[in-house]
């Protein structure tokens, strides 16, 4: 299953800031565990998370700084800022009506196609 | 890592590290990132070289990445207009067209001459109160012509010229009078931002565009100011030259070289901050560097000069260094460079460069810039408590509280910036949430004040 490009972005901002409010982590790995949380499933192109990163730096949401690897390699580390928190609790409250809305339209569907499906047998 | 794979980690550095848009920093970034993957794909059984193909290929095409960097980093497209590829709109078209409207400009300022307006003193009335129309209409219309703008913008710029015309020619100002002249030059200022609306087009509401423009305004004025060096040398010369063979060139020089050119560079500045972009942009930096100290220290020697003369509201007689009216005008004029000097450093500021000795500098440079301002504010209302309200001492009042204003909030940010509890970016918005505030004090004094004074 390809997901579409628009649904892609639009959860592309609450899914950092979800993944940076587990903890400092830097770009591969955020991408890692976007790869784990959707079962490989939501495929970024991977260049495009930095000026993601970015942005939200700019905004004040998140903070980096200049790290090395376990294997000396200089790495740039983001974390959460007092307002990215902020952010990343609001967007959570958003788009957890957004899925229930979507789990309730869906659940009212599969219980009417449930019952065509019965009738007919 | 495998030296194959090694060489090539390295072409592809150099290929990203070409595109404008990416900064070296970003690329250092990108490039771990690389190295990360390749490390992980080798680890599940990949060869180097295959790694190295499928890592780049989840990295996403170059020209996409560099057009998604471009749009969160609107300063370094700025740099290089074209986003992805080099195939720039550049090339002779361009400098036709400047060279165009450059020969207009200069045919537009002498046309009235030879009408018979004049260009000493019987006709300063005409240029005085023309001049802003006739040397900033070129520019506009360089703009609309070159960028390709849309019908609105086109039509909000033009009707404001005209309108500016209509004003300007119509109202009944004494001659020689105050109101005139402060019209004439504040005229300059309200053009020059809708000079900004044809620049920037429908993004006018947006920051960086705005940022562009102030940008723009900076590099401009280096150019205006090398080509006027280079007039004066021309200028110079010519009269030495036709002196020593017994002709007097006086009256070439002041009423066709002088006029002419001007108006003829206004455009051709324009042309070259857009075409030599990458020239002058490794001397904005120095030049912010060399004349930000050079002002801090003027202000601050301007503070201890006036503490000890302590004549802030001062007596007729006696020396009264913030009293004299003339003097007055002159520190708002330094505060106007200073304000200048600021907005051109920020715009030349890398935005993610960590806080250094320039940033707090520049704080010493505001809040010194706050504090003449204050002095200077002071001592203009004991003035004009003293002697009454004029135009002139009015519009010096009206733009020292504009700047009071700006200087504060500037400071605030400023040291919030220097104390790492602010953003680099709340600067930025705040002069450029400013812009309007100069456009709306400049057209009052166009428009208002010469009926408010009865046209003296």
């Amino acid at each position: 299953m390809r997901i579409g490009k628009d649904l892609v972005a639009a959860t592309a901002t609450p899914l950092v800031l979800g993944i940076l409010a587990e903890g400092e982590s830097y770009g591969y790995a955020i991408l890692q565990r976007v790869g784990e949380l959707s079962d490989g499933q939501l495929e970024w192109s991977d260049g495009m998370l930095y000026p993601l990163l970015h942005r939200l730096e700019r905004l004040g949401h998140v903070e980096s700084s200049w790290a090395s690897s376990p294997t000396g390699r200089p790495r740039k580390q983001y974390r959460l800022s007092a307002s990215g928190h902020s952010v990343f609790a609001e967007q959570r409250q958003q788009w957890a009506v957004v899925n229930r809305a979507l789990d309730r339209v869906w659940s009212g569907h599969g219980g009417s196609g449930a019952a065509i499906a019965f009738g007919s047998a | 890592m495998d030296p194959q794979v090694e060489s090539q980690i390295a072409a592809w550095r150099e290929f990203a590290a070409r595109r404008a848009a990416i900064g070296a920093v970003d690329v250092a970034e990108l490039e771990g990132h690389l190295r990360d993957q390749i490390d992980a794909l080798v680890e599940s059984g990949l060869d180097p070289d295959e790694a190295f193909l499928v890592a780049i290929r989840r990295l996403g095409r170059l020209d996409d990445l560099s057009r998604e960097y471009a749009r969160e980093h609107s300063d370094r497209l700025w740099k290089q207009l074209v986003l992805a590829d080099t195939t720039a709109v550049r090339g002779p078209s361009r400098l036709i067209w400047a060279l165009g409207f450059a020969v207009c400009a200069a045919a537009a300022i002498k046309i009235p001459a030879l009408l018979g307006v004049g260009m000493d003193a019987s006709g300063s009335g005409f240029y005085v109160r023309n001049a802003a129309v006739i040397l900033l209409s070129f520019l506009a219309l360089f703009f609309l012509v070159r960028r390709g703008t849309r019908p609105v913008t086109a039509i909000v710029t033009l009707s404001a010229f005209a309108v500016a015309a209509v004003v300007m020619n119509t109202y009944p100002f004494a001659a020689e009078g105050a109101t005139q002249l402060l019209a004439g030059l504040h005229l300059f200022v309200v053009l020059w931002l809708v000079v900004g609306l044809a620049y920037v087009r429908d993004r006018w509401r947006s920051g960086p565009a705005r940022m562009d423009f102030i940008r723009f305004t900076g590099e401009w004025f280096v150019y205006l100011a090398l080509i006027g060096l280079g007039g004066g040398v021309l200028a110079g010369i010519t009269v030495g030259v036709f002196a020593a063979i017994g002709l007097d060139p006086g009256v070439f020089v002041a009423q066709w070289l002088l006029p002419c050119g001007v108006a003829g560079a206004v455009v051709v500045a324009a042309w070259l901050v857009e075409a030599k972009q990458s020239v002058i942009e490794n001397i904005a930096p120095v030049l912010t560097k060399v004349f930000t100290p050079l002002f801090t220290a003027l202000l601050l020697a301007l503070i201890v000069a006036g503490l000890i003369q302590r004549s802030l509201v001062p007596p007729d007689r006696g020396p009264a260094v913030f009293g004299e009216r003339d003097l007055l005008i002159i520190f708002d004029l330094v505060l106007l460079v200073v304000l200048g000097l600021l907005l051109y450093s920020l715009s030349a500021r890398v935005p993610d460069a960590p806080v250094g000795w320039f940033d707090r500098l520049q704080l010493v440079m505001v809040v010194a810039a706050l504090a003449v301002d204050l002095l200077v504010l002071v001592a203009m209302i004991g003035r004009i408590g003293a002697y009454g309200a004029s135009p002139n001492k009015l519009a010096s009042l009206g733009l020292n509280l504009i700047l009071l204003a700006n200087l504060a909030g500037a400071a605030w940010l400023q040291l919030r910036f220097v104390r790492h509890r602010g953003r680099f970016a709340t600067l930025e918005n705040w002069q450029t949430a400013y812009v309007p505030v100069y456009l709306a004090w400049a057209a009052a004094v166009v428009i208002v004040f010469p009926p408010a004074f009865g046209w003296i």
